[in-house]
């Protein structure tokens, strides 16, 4: 597979992912913000941009609504639902051929609806519908790319943008609220306390497979626990690593050529969320933990960008 | 056969207009050619509403296919389908002939005179054609000089212009020996017209198509380097933005091979490599379909990024494949057109079996001062131009035009030609159910390898407007599917 195709795929299913997260999290605290609690609207809204990275441009103006329009729809931003959306689309245009034409109608019905002045229309009328039917645009998406394409090196290329993205915010999304989460006072007796909590984990699609595990009872220690390490959770950090790197595994035997040292990383990692427990993580620094795993999700980026995709010419000559 | 016309066909037959150019489906005398008969019983017989719906089954096939263009000038470029329109053009067996056996005569000839030109120049040294015409050609490639290209096939992929003229007869009027496009329509249309007409399809016993690709990469495979039994083909494309990427990726598919840009490819110690996920992969052979100018920053325009630097040096030491090969365009270009007659005379020692169109050329100045004082009747050409630009359309233009064209004339004549306005031939094409005549030209595309192979039929160019002579689809041109019969 040429190179720039790889990269397209890749970029295609970040983008995607990304404009996923973002919808969810302004889903949540749009949501969150219609209670009254101690958080101030203004700290929640900064905790959230935190969340998705701290984008530029985005501060506090007082008016939360025309802030999520404007996080929505901006084309000019960068970080916007609609640029995700707009650059997930442009990536997929260059590789026509290399996705299924429903993948390719999927996308284009998306990238046409989040443009047209009907979406804007729902926003002000219905924001909630406007961002679940956004969610179910991406999910059908991602529902046809896994039964319509053949599962190949593009595919799984798609699917490591995909898990790198999602790794990626969860443990920014992890690491912005922890402070919060570790430092609340035990005894929640107005209720919201058990907000905040419940807003944590439906960033994540978290609340209900939470639940199975631990019942209702919102324990913060957890909750990291259950967002960290759950191998069976598909928004966990462990479930999320585990399988990028079965994608780079499958990349490799396709291609016949294998990178230690990214073999060495992504596995390094996937050991540490597997045989770390949270009592360790909690009694030691759980800031610098979760900083890490962010580092290390940034380094399997460019080790897979300098061994597929932008590799020096006598690096691969050398072969 | 006795013409026993439908009456359905008679109502719409009177109103079909016939005037002195030559209508592809009625004689001069208003009866219908008896090859016309059966396609018009089934078209006229068709109530409208059914060819409402075979029409908007066309469109449909064509925009889920993803065949589109992209119309620019608009905030987000908008994709449109083709223009197309359902009635075949019919072409005889022994038309076909002739024009088959004429195109391979003339683009073997045109290929001797590229071969001579880059080489030994024994054309221009036996004045058969003017040095300077050659040299000031803006397509000229001093870089091809004395390079020996596989084979010796410079044109390996060509597609030339046709029309007919009023006494039936077809002429060749001009040939596109660059990067030649609109092949991939020519397929589509008959994909969709088999679907839309299956039983008058198999009644008229059509000649097959489908199998341009399969030719068009046995054509890439017999121009690989030596020593290279399994050549990678790479389509190189200059990208998503270009009006013809659909042909582009379109091809790649039909022939299997890579669909490449000038960014997947580098060059070290002149040879040309492809980036892959699995490491850097040799390429031996590139379909071209950048211009010359952008296909290396290092040989030829230093301000591309279309094209591979380093591309041309690999290009000379013979490690690549290039087709068609740079400096090509001279051979087309509308000035040197006038001398192709002499060229097939001058290298195959034959008559052209296919005419040219009667072409003033404009740096001789008894013609120039004939074409100066009758520009209202000429058309006049930009010698490198193409697709329908930099033309004057002699009685459609204004006064203050023709001003301006007889002054760029008298400033650089070699830079024109003109042709007198020809009534080329029309074809009946549904307009708002009805049939009505329209101007078309027929394109056909010629390959070039080991051999030369040439599949029956061709790209027919519809311009739609009426009265329009102008076909390009840039200019608002549609296309039909044209039946070349046993």
């Amino acid at each position: 597979m040429l190179s720039r195709v790889a990269d397209n795929l890749y970029w295609m299913s970040r983008y995607l992912e990304r404009a996923e997260n973002t919808t969810r999290v302004l889903e949540v605290n749009m949501n969150l913000m219609l209670d009254r609690s101690g958080t101030t609207d203004e700290g929640r809204w900064m905790r959230m941009v935190e969340a998705l990275g701290r984008p530029a441009g985005v501060s506090w103006t007082g008016d939360a609504l025309e802030m999520a329009r404007s996080l929505t729809f901006d084309a000019e931003h960068r970080a916007s639902v609609t640029h995700c959306i707009s650059m997930a689309r442009e990536n997929a245009r260059q590789v026509r051929d290399e996705i299924s034409s429903e993948q390719w109608q999927r996308l284009n019905r998306l990238y046409h609806r989040v443009h047209s002045a009907d979406s804007a229309q729902e926003f002000d009328s219905d924001i909630s519908d406007f961002f679940s039917s956004t969610m179910d645009g991406i999910h059908l998406f991602k529902g046809v790319t896994d039964t319509t394409m053949s599962h190949g090196e593009g595919w799984h290329f798609i699917r490591l943008g995909r898990y790198l993205e999602r790794a990626y915010f969860t443990a920014t999304l992890i690491e912005v609220y922890h402070h919060d989460l570790l430092s609340a006072p035990l005894q929640d007796s107005d209720g919201h306390q058990y907000l905040e909590l419940v807003g944590l984990l439906r960033c994540c699609t978290a609340f209900e497979a939470y639940c199975q595990v631990y019942t209702a009872d919102l324990v913060p220690s957890q909750i990291l626990e259950f967002l960290l390490f759950n191998r069976d959770f598909p928004h966990a950090l462990r479930y999320s690593i585990d399988s990028l790197r079965s994608s780079i595994t499958a990349i490799e035997r396709q291609g016949n050529r294998s990178s230690p040292e990214l073999n060495a990383l992504a596995g390094k990692l996937y050991a540490a969320l597997s045989y770390t427990t949270i009592e360790e993580v909690l009694s030691n620094d759980p800031a610098a933990y979760l900083h890490s795993i962010r580092e290390q999700c940034v380094r399997i980026h460019d080790m897979v960008y300098g061994f597929y995709i932008h590799y020096p010419i006598q690096t691969a000559l050398a072969v | 056969m006795a013409a026993t016309r439908p009456s359905a066909f008679e109502q719409q037959l009177e109103s079909y207009p016939l005037d002195h150019a030559y209508d592809e489906m009625c004689a001069p005398d208003g009866t219908l050619r008896p090859l016309y008969q059966d396609l018009m019983n089934v078209i006229a017989n068709l109530p409208a509403a059914e060819l409402q719906r075979l029409k908007q089954s066309a469109d449909l096939s064509f925009l889920t296919q993803g065949i589109t263009f992209t119309v620019y000038g608009q905030e987000e470029g908008t994709e449109r389908i083709f223009p197309y329109d359902l009635v075949p053009r019919l072409v005889t067996g022994a038309e076909w002939k002739k024009i088959e056996s004429g195109l391979a005569q003339r683009i073997q000839a045109l290929n001797l005179f590229l071969h001579d030109v880059y080489n030994e120049g024994k054309i221009l040294r036996d004045g058969i054609i003017p040095r300077e015409l050659v040299f000031s050609c803006k397509h000229f490639r001093t870089q091809m000089i004395g390079l020996q290209v596989p084979r010796n096939v410079y044109i390996s992929v060509v597609g030339s212009d046709l029309l007919r003229l009023n006494n039936g007869e077809f002429v060749v009027l001009e040939d596109n020996l660059r990067v030649p496009s609109g092949v991939s329509y020519m397929l589509t249309n008959r994909r969709v017209m088999k679907r839309i007409f299956p039983q008058l399809f198999q009644a008229y016993g059509v000649r097959p198509i489908e199998h341009y690709p399969q030719h068009l990469l046995a054509t890439l495979r017999a121009l690989a380097p030596e020593g290279r039994p399994e050549p990678n083909i790479v389509l190189l494309t200059p990208g998503v933005f270009n009006s013809a990427y659909f042909e582009h990726t379109y091809l790649a598919r039909q022939m299997g091979i890579e669909l490449v840009e000038g960014r997947d490819l580098v060059t070290h110690d002149n040879v040309v490599y492809m980036r892959t996920t699995s490491g850097l992969r040799r390429v031996d052979v590139i379909y071209r379909r950048v211009d010359d100018d952008f296909s290396d920053a290092l040989a030829f325009r230093n301000d591309s990024v279309l094209g591979c630097a380093g591309l041309f040096n690999a290009y000379r030491a013979g490690n690549v494949t290039v087709t068609n090969a740079f400096g090509t365009g001279i051979a087309d270009d509308k000035a040197i057109y006038a001398y192709v007659p002499s060229i097939i005379k001058y290298y195959l020692g034959e008559e052209p079996i296919l005419n040219n169109v009667k072409t003033y050329l404009l740096s001789e100045k008894k013609e120039r001062d004939y074409v100066l004082a009758n520009l209202d009747k000429l058309v006049v050409k930009a010698v490198g131009e193409s697709g329908g630009y930099g033309m004057l359309i002699g009685p459609q233009s204004t006064a203050q035009q023709r001003a301006e064209f007889a002054q760029c004339i008298q400033q650089n004549p070699r830079n024109y030609i003109a042709q007198p306005t020809l009534d080329f031939s029309r074809a009946p094409c549904l307009i708002n159910d009805k049939l009505e005549p329209r101007h078309v030209d027929l394109r056909p595309y010629i390959l070039f390898g080991d051999r030369v192979t040439i599949v029956p039929g061709g790209l027919t160019r519809v311009a739609l407007e009426r009265g329009s002579l102008v076909v390009n689809s840039s200019q608002g041109g549609g296309s039909k599917d044209t039946w070349v019969l046993e």
